[in-house]
């Protein structure tokens, strides 16, 4: 397994917001994460970038406990607006991150322009984050995301602030560039999402989050909007996955 | 592509020269009529005319010339200093709150005294020459330096400084890369206060020394001088042009360099 999540629980200031959240991701994996809000699930994922370190249990990444943010690993949060520098150009945005890998120049301008044109943003190189639509800008983070070449790429809510022809431009674009081996994790509150992207689908109960479902998606790798979503097996499993959402207690609670 | 254009909402920018100018063209006016009427003796105030006509021979002057540039100078040394220590003592302060808290008490004691007090007491200390102009200049620039360098780091997005930290960007590279430019604008604005401030000192320590080399020098002398009246005005005269061009110089390059900073804000600060 690639990355192992063991009993992992953490609270603030007395709000409990994760509690023996369990979960294994293997290798090239897409892991959608889903649940009601204010489940824990950007909790989580702060945890797995170790961001913040979850006060019980331990995650492991690769067989090493991450203490610290680790290695080769990419976060697309939901607010591009604020993760996106605005002083940098939309290429110069991108090739940032390469720095800190100690790449020469040319070869972090060629990385950057090959990411923003897998992304569609081929014209865009010298324009500003602020120049662009939103859809454009979380095109630019994934872009950057991308062209880091991480291991593990994290998603939170990524397309959670976009509107929705765009929300299935995006999801689609992550369908077309994952591979390589990447390991993807998505959280997201939206059930369809879930199921349209995902490898397999974790449902987070209300909080304090736990996993209370580990769902395998049985669709075909390759999907695309208007078929995929009209399959028995698409349908069947968003119902699944909305009643375990909507009823969201863990066992223990459940009367 | 450029979803926000504040300028379109503004007065245009030759509209706003001309309503400006407008001002200066009535006061000029006023200040004619009262010298020529009789109104005002013309010792005390001389009309705008020979104020501004002995502004303009001053340019020729090389006395006062010396003395322009000896401000200049005393200005340009105290401001750089009062940046170049202000910057970094609020970076400092800004990015470790231990440090913020365990300093606030000094500063808060500090802050409220007036500069302008503080030329007796730096006169007795350094004597005077262009060492008490310069440190009384530091003393007072640096306030505003270090307070929008420490407010500019709060206002810093922790997304944008989190994004970093997931690509692997150390505490020191994420302030070099995200908390400094972030802040620059409100460094920027902290600069042009303490221009000004810094002018201010300028001027007031040479006044108030009495000797010594400087524009205040000028002023604080043409007043004793027989009918010094016009040179003390001419000198104000190019104080305030002084002061004015600083401020326009600066101004502008505010907008160039951070032409983000108003795109995102919709151009309010």
């Amino acid at each position: 397994m690639m990355l192992e999540i063991e009993m992992v629980g953490h609270s603030y200031a007395g709000h409990t917001a994760l509690q023996d959240v369990n979960l294994e991701v293997a290798g090239g994996e897409l892991l959608s994460i889903v649940g009601p809000s204010g489940c824990g699930k950007s909790t989580l994922l702060r945890c797995i970038a170790g961001l913040i370190r979850p006060a019980q249990g331990r995650v492991v990444l690769n067989g090493a406990q991450i203490d610290d943010v680790p290695d080769n690993l990419a976060v697309v949060f939901q607010d591009y607006s604020r993760s996106l520098l605005p002083w940098l150009s939309v290429r110069d945005n991108v090739a940032l991150p390469l720095r800190r890998r100690g790449k020469p120049k040319a070869e972090r301008r060629a990385a950057a322009e090959a990411a923003l044109a897998t992304v569609g943003l081929s014209g865009a190189d010298g324009m500003y984050p602020w120049q662009l639509s939103g859809g454009m800008q979380q095109r630019v983070s994934i872009a950057r995301a991308l062209a880091y070449r991480p291991a593990l790429l994290l998603m939170d809510e990524p397309f959670g602030s976009v509107d929705a022809q765009t929300r299935e431009d995006l999801e689609d674009l992550i369908l077309q560039v994952r591979g390589d081996g990447m390991t993807i994790l998505l959280v997201t509150h939206d059930i369809d999402e879930s199921v349209y992207v995902g490898d397999r689908v974790a449902v987070l109960s209300r909080a304090p989050g736990t996993v209370i479902a580990d769902l395998q998606v049985d669709l075909p790798a390759k999907r695309d909007q208007i078929t995929t979503r009209e399959l028995p097996e698409f349908v069947h499993l968003r119902a699944e996955v909305g009643r375990l959402v909507r009823g969201g207690a863990p066992a223990s609670q459940a009367s | 592509m450029t979803s926000r254009n504040p300028a379109s909402r503004r007065p245009s920018r030759i509209g706003k020269w001309l309503r400006g100018l407008a001002g200066l063209v009535v006061l000029g006016l006023l200040s004619e009529i009262l010298g020529r009427a009789g109104i005002v003796h013309r010792d005390f105030l001389p009309p705008a005319s020979t104020i501004l006509g002995r502004a303009v021979s001053l340019a020729g002057d090389g006395y006062f010339l010396t003395n322009l540039w000896s401000t200049i100078k005393a200005w340009a040394i105290g401001l750089a200093i009062a940046v170049g220590g202000g910057v970094p003592v609020g970076l400092l302060l800004g990015s470790v709150p231990v440090l913020n808290t365990a300093v606030r008490a000094v500063v808060e004691f500090l802050r409220p005294i007036p500069s302008v007090a503080l030329i007796p007491l730096v006169s007795l200390i350094l004597g005077s020459g262009q060492t008490t102009e310069v440190t009384l200049i530091v003393y007072a620039a640096a306030w505003p330096v270090l307070f929008n360098t420490i407010y500019g780091l709060q206002d810093v997005d922790p997304v944008a400084k989190e994004t970093m930290r997931t690509f692997g960007f150390g505490r020191l590279a994420v302030i070099w890369r995200v908390s400094l430019p972030s802040a620059a604008p409100f460094i920027a604005t902290g600069v042009r206060l303490a221009a000004a401030i810094a002018l201010i000192l300028a001027v007031g320590t040479e006044i108030l020394s009495g000797f010594g080399q400087g524009l205040g020098t000028f002023i604080a002398q043409a007043q004793q001088s027989i009918d010094g009246t016009k040179d003390v005005l001419a000198g104000t005269v190019w104080t305030g042009a002084l002061g004015l061009l600083v401020n326009v110089v600066l101004v502008q390059g505010e907008r160039r360099l951070f032409r983000w900073h108003h795109a995102q804000t919709g151009g309010r600060s």
